[in-house]
């Protein structure tokens, strides 16, 4: 299957041309429709909220956010493509829309939204940028802004194509070191129709543990990838191995590029005489 | 545009993040319209407390609206007074701005709505 995010950037891609023919198709309508209501249902919200639609394109996801099934939510979307606003606009949608990218950021003050929804989105932050930008910084800015603007205690749901593992792995640390509390909900794996949502939480009552998020669902698997943080009680030798690899790992927590520990890692050079 | 959604934001710009001054943005040369939508007295209820009360009455005049009241209601007033929910109601919701500008206090920048969407797209060196 191709993928427009390698050719052009969002705003260019979409065109009138193509953001027509993305929202009158009716496979990719059900196909968002669905993905919106899983998106939901893992952001479980009990009552009308404010939300933000990252990417929310022709309105195809915010329409189900505003319709009385959906939750009567208020929605504000921000999307790049003017073309898709245009159709947005045509279509009468409920939610107040935006012309921004989210590669620079999310303008909103602190705890501004209960949620945030993205539907196909994020990926194209991985790709398409012009010579100012990278696709580190832009994401970086965008899960940044995001954090900010959601209270505490609030819940963002992406789904996004990534290219490759590469582009799934550059996504989720960015999301992690902005401080998201972070998981990776993958429905229909090893099939056609493989979808793939970042779950993030804020802080919050619900406890810091991403996985409370998919508690009492049916079928969904827990597959904990996070590192044990071990207690230690100061007990290592300064300068011996052991101490080496904890602050490499340290570094490397830290986003920091560090050499591949082997077994000659921390030992002594032999004497010259 | 709505005001709601105006309450909340404040300027795009990277050395704005720190000034104060940033927020509220300034509508200028505002044209508003108003829409009939459903009343959502939980939703109302649980984003007051979220919204700047000072910075909504700055915007209220500056759009020369009525006055508002000094303080915010609180939730009490809210779900027993049918008025102020309804007077919120159409000020957050109904109420927005479908061309003008937005003008940011600290650098001046200028975000223009057009059809209510405002466009906050900035050049690479702003970011």
């Amino acid at each position: 299957m191709s993928r427009p995010e390698d050719d052009l950037a969002a705003d260019i891609h979409y065109d009138d041309v193509e953001a027509r023919k993305y929202t009158t198709s009716s496979r990719i309508q059900n196909i968002q429709a669905s993905m919106t209501h899983r998106a939901l249902e893992l952001l479980d919200l009990s009552h009308p909220s404010f939300i933000l639609d990252i990417g929310c394109g022709s309105g195809l996801s915010g329409e189900i956010l505003s319709s009385e099934e959906g939750g009567s939510h208020v929605w504000v979307g921000m999307d790049v493509s003017p073309s898709m606003l245009d159709i947005a606009l045509q279509r009468d949608v409920e939610g107040d829309l935006m012309l921004a990218d989210i590669g620079q950021g999310v303008p909103f003050r602190a705890g501004t939204f209960d949620a945030a929804i993205s539907i196909s989105a994020i990926q194209w932050l991985c790709s398409a940028v012009d010579s100012e930008s990278s696709p580190a910084g832009r994401l970086t800015r965008f899960f940044n802004g995001l954090y900010a603007s959601l209270k505490r205690g609030g819940r963002a749901v992406c789904q996004f194509y990534p290219k490759n593992d590469q582009q799934k792995k550059m996504i989720t640390e960015a999301a992690v070191k902005a401080g998201f509390g972070a998981g990776l909900l993958e429905d229909d794996p090893d099939t056609k129709n493989h979808k793939l949502y970042l779950v993030l939480t804020v802080g919050g009552t619900q406890g810091s543990d991403i996985t409370n998020v998919v508690d009492g669902m049916d079928g969904v698997d827990v597959m904990d990838a996070r590192k044990k943080i071990k207690a230690e009680n100061g007990t290592v030798k300064k300068g011996s191995k052991a101490w080496i690899v904890k602050k490499k790992e340290q570094m490397e927590r830290k986003g920091k590029v560090v050499k591949s520990t082997s077994k000659y890692t921390g030992r002594k050079r032999k004497h010259l005489f | 545009m709505k005001i709601l959604s105006l309450n909340f934001l404040t300027c795009a710009v990277k050395a704005c993040k720190t000034s104060p001054n940033s927020y509220p943005l300034h509508p200028k040369d505002a044209e508003l319209v108003q829409d009939e939508l459903g009343l959502k007295p939980e939703m109302i209820i649980s984003v007051l407390p979220r919204i700047d009360w000072e910075a909504l009455k700055s915007t209220c005049s500056e759009l020369g609206f009525p006055a508002l009241p000094e303080a915010a209601p609180t939730k009490e007033e809210l779900e027993n007074d049918e008025k102020i929910l309804k007077d919120l109601h159409h000020l957050l919701l109904e109420t927005s701005i479908s061309e003008g500008k937005l003008v940011c206090g600290n650098c001046g920048h200028e975000y223009a709505i057009k059809e209510g969407i405002a466009n906050f797209l900035l050049p690479g060196h702003l970011v």
